[in-house]
């Protein structure tokens, strides 16, 4: 098979970057190694969209960030059916003498375009942070901050790309590049051959293995490891803003962050690690995670905690990598996309574009960019007379699957047909198994519903892909 | 908006024998709403013998249990039974909402009874660091699987607790050709009863580990082992004593926790630390004309007690909704 673009990589650069490349005349394929998008470092995210903040003015992640923001917050939001919450971030210090690191963060924001910042005082903070510490002395307000669900906005951009025209294989993970002699490159993935005259690297955590399988061994990513742990949606009012800790020498920080779902998450840590497959989390962890969120939010307990996750950052360097290499020609990087990279992800996107079209790739409009995506139904946001015009539309929205967050079997065929194929697809699209039960009461209607959609045998239904199938055989 | 006398939420042991006894008592109208296909709660996937030897004085297996109260339910013109239906509202002046196929229904009761068991507690709870691959289930939810589903979760498990679940479980796993490596249990005895330890592990040669704890799971996509390290009588791990269990199941068995959150919904009084109803008596609320019964009310360790307490609800309900105007004073 043969494309305009190859991106590797379905996290949320590729969709975002396949999703802006679907607005021109072009064949482009998305290949991913995981089962389903979003699998790799894109679903642990926090789903922050920071504002640009703290980030250098000269860096590549400052601009992108502040754009990316601004396009999330101002069309990419409401064009895809997204729940873009802009809840602000406080930056918080304990000590009045660090009130100039806070005037040079809001002045190094200032200079990248961030706007609204302000310093808010003691007083500030009893009328708006009610459950914030008394040792919080002052903050910076940024109020261009938000949240977003960080899977749901790659699903989103992927199933907008798809409806563009761009095509997405999963299970594909690339063993093998080929620079071809007169331009171009055949990749191997999955067992089948494809062509492509450009390459764009999205690889996440193994976007240095696939930039020299390229030809261009230009960087190394180094996995920095970061627990996170939800808690119960009861908190759901634990803090009105995103809290960060203003950052000290020793620690980068715990945040207390809201998520799009309501449950808040404390988290993350950072911690550079070996193994690009680690995704434990450890008691040292918790009691980290703790220590730190109670110093923002005294009253955050241990028992509230109802699910923990860790994530890998792929770190490469301080900055973003986003070029063409020069050695392997036809090769865009992006690479080396730690925070703030779901944020930036919609102006990397643009930014990638350009630098394919510099090296030669056309981009001619479509006629018909179809920029807008449906945004799907959940029932625990929608008001009573909407769920009754939805069960008269059809009846399979008043049968209830998952009782923790309220979620119906036709909202589960809904994510099947979105292209859900795994337990934790389903999960991440519709919410049903990640509530306090952690599906022990609607596990095995979900596999079921999934044998019907998907037609599989109940072997052959797994949590995240091959290997990871939940029942090892059938009673006859 | 509909009314009606009695609506109970729950179609398991304690909401029949609820409906079944308010009708006795003279009640009228009884809606039963269930929200699964059929009656009978948890006691359908409870296929061991064990149940009604105080109540029925002869040992039956859950489904039987189950079955004996359904066919008196189904018996009754006065029990209008509604299955899928899945109650999302609950307010303290008894208007309900439920969902079911095809209809979104309002209801004003007269008196409602709270009959809606427990949620297992999760490994998430206690909680066990490592990874989260495929293979790792509450206790109930496999217990599920094998005999509602006939679906066969792994092929060797280690049980993390000792609650009567877990035992039942480990049995089950055994009778199905899983091999089940261990038990963990961080207390100094079995959570579970006595009975059930020895017919259960005992029987079946599966050892049981007492003040010892799961430290870790391993495995990336599916579970690849467990670190068990042993504690002392301070539930302090003791130094050198960790070692490994490789399996790829486990199951968890830590105990259960009252299903409340249509009474807090309501605005009842909860006590947290069991997330059971703040009340003066048994079966009741802080909400006159409410009552939680059941295993929703605190955990039992048998049915047969389930039945005569929630019977007694079913009484409560009854005398409620003949003088309302006594219990709101």
């Amino acid at each position: 098979m043969t494309a305009d673009v190859i991106i590797i990589g379905a996290g949320v650069t590729g969709a975002a970057i396949a999703r802006e490349l679907s607005r021109y005349k072009l064949k482009i394929l998305i290949l991913e190694k995981e089962a389903e998008a979003a699998f790799g470092v894109s679903k642990s995210n926090s789903g922050i969209i920071h504002a640009g903040t703290q980030n250098p003015p000269s860096s590549l992640k400052g601009w992108l960030c502040v754009e990316g923001n601004r396009l999330i917050r101002e069309e990419i939001a409401a064009d895809l059916g997204l729940d873009f919450a802009q809840c602000g971030q406080l930056i918080a210090v304990f000590d009045l003498a660090d009130l100039p690191e806070l005037e040079i963060i809001k002045k190094e924001g200032e200079e990248l375009g961030v706007r609204g910042l302000e310093l808010v005082d003691r007083a500030w903070l009893d009328l708006n942070e009610p459950n914030i510490s008394p040792g919080v002395k002052a903050a910076l307000r940024v109020p261009s901050a938000g949240i977003i669900s960080p899977y749901r906005f790659v699903y989103a951009l992927v199933e907008n790309a798809v409806k563009n025209g761009a095509e997405l294989k999963t299970e594909r993970k690339v063993t093998g590049i080929r620079p071809q002699k007169g331009g171009g490159f055949e990749v191997v993935a999955g067992g089948e051959v494809f062509r492509a005259r450009f390459l764009v690297n999205a690889a996440g955590l193994y976007a240095d293995e696939i930039s020299a399988m390229a030809g261009a061994p230009t960087f190394k990513i180094t996995p920095r490891k970061g627990e996170e742990y939800l808690l119960d949606k009861k908190r759901e009012h634990l803090s009105n803003h995103i809290l960060f800790p203003l950052p000290s020498a020793t620690s980068k920080g715990v945040l207390v962050i809201k998520t799009a779902d309501g449950n808040p998450m404390i988290g993350p840590t950072a911690h550079d690690v070996e193994d690009k497959a680690d995704l434990s989390t450890t008691e040292e962890g918790l009691e980290e995670v703790l220590a730190g969120a109670r110093r923002l939010i005294p009253s955050v307990s241990k028992s509230d905690i109802i699910a923990y996750f860790s994530g890998l950052r792929p770190v490469a360097g301080k900055d973003f990598i986003i070029r063409h290499e020069d050695s392997a020609p036809g090769l865009v990087n992006a690479a080396g996309i730690q925070s703030p990279g779901l944020t930036s992800a919609p102006a990397i996107a643009v930014m990638v574009a350009g630098i394919l079209k510099e090296h030669g790739l056309g981009l001619e409009p479509k006629e018909e960019f179809r920029r807008l995506r449906p945004r799907p139904v959940h029932l625990f946001q929608v008001p009573p007379e909407e769920t009754r015009r939805l069960i008269a539309k059809n009846p399979a929205y008043g049968d209830i699957v998952c009782r923790c967050e309220l979620v119906s079997a036709q909202e589960i065929r809904d994510a099947l047909k979105r292209g859900a194929r795994t337990l934790d697809g389903v999960k991440f699209r519709t919410r049903a198994q990640s509530g306090r039960c952690h599906g022990g009461f609607c596990t095995t209607r979900v596999i079921k519903i999934m044998q019907e959609e998907l037609g599989l045998p109940a072997t052959a239904v797994s949590k995240r892909g091959r290997g990871s199938e939940l029942i090892k055989d059938e009673r006859k | 908006m509909k009314k009606r006398d009695l609506v109970i939420v729950g179609g398991g042991p304690a909401g029949m024998a609820a409906a079944l006894a308010a009708r006795a008592a003279g009640v009228q109208d009884v809606l039963l709403l269930e929200r699964d296909q059929y009656l009978g709660g948890i006691l359908n996937q409870c296929i061991h013998p064990g149940f009604g030897l105080h109540h029925f004085k002869e040992e039956l297996t859950g489904p039987e249990y189950a079955g004996r109260f359904a066919a008196l339910v189904a018996e009754d013109r006065g029990i209008e039974v509604s299955l899928r239906s899945f109650v999302v509202k609950l307010t303290k002046d008894k208007e309900l909402s439920y969902l079911r196929p095809g209809a979104l229904e309002e209801i004003k009761a007269g008196s409602v009874i709270l009959a809606t068991g427990c949620r297992e507690r999760t490994r998430e709870m206690i909680p066990i660091p490592g990874s989260r691959p495929a293979g790792i289930y509450p206790a109930g939810l496999a217990q599920k699987m094998v005999n509602i589903e006939g679906w066969i979760p792994g092929r060797a498990a280690v049980i993390v607790g000792s609650g009567d679940i877990g035992l039942i479980m480990a049995r089950r796993m055994a009778l199905e050709g899983m091999a089940v490596k261990a038990v963990i249990e961080i207390q100094k005895t079995s959570r579970g009863l006595v009975r059930n330890v020895v017919q259960c592990l005992e029987d079946f040669n599966i050892p049981l580990y007492l003040r010892h704890r799961v430290s870790a799971i391993h495995g990336r996509d599916r579970v690849e082992k467990v670190r068990v390290v042993k504690v002392d009588d301070a539930s302090v791990d003791v130094p050198g004593s960790a070692f490994e269990i490789a399996c790829d199941t486990v199951l968890v068995s830590v105990g259960l926790i009252p299903e409340n959150e249509l009474l807090e919904m309501a605005g009842a009084e909860i006590d947290f630390r069991t997330n059971t109803p703040v009340a003066p008596g048994v079966n009741l609320t802080s909400i006159p004309g409410i009552f939680a019964c059941g295993n929703a009310s605190k955990v039992y360790d048998l049915v047969d007690w389930v039945t005569r307490d929630s019977e007694l609800a079913g009484k409560m309900a009854a005398e409620y909704l003949e003088r309302p105007e006594a219990a709101d004073r």
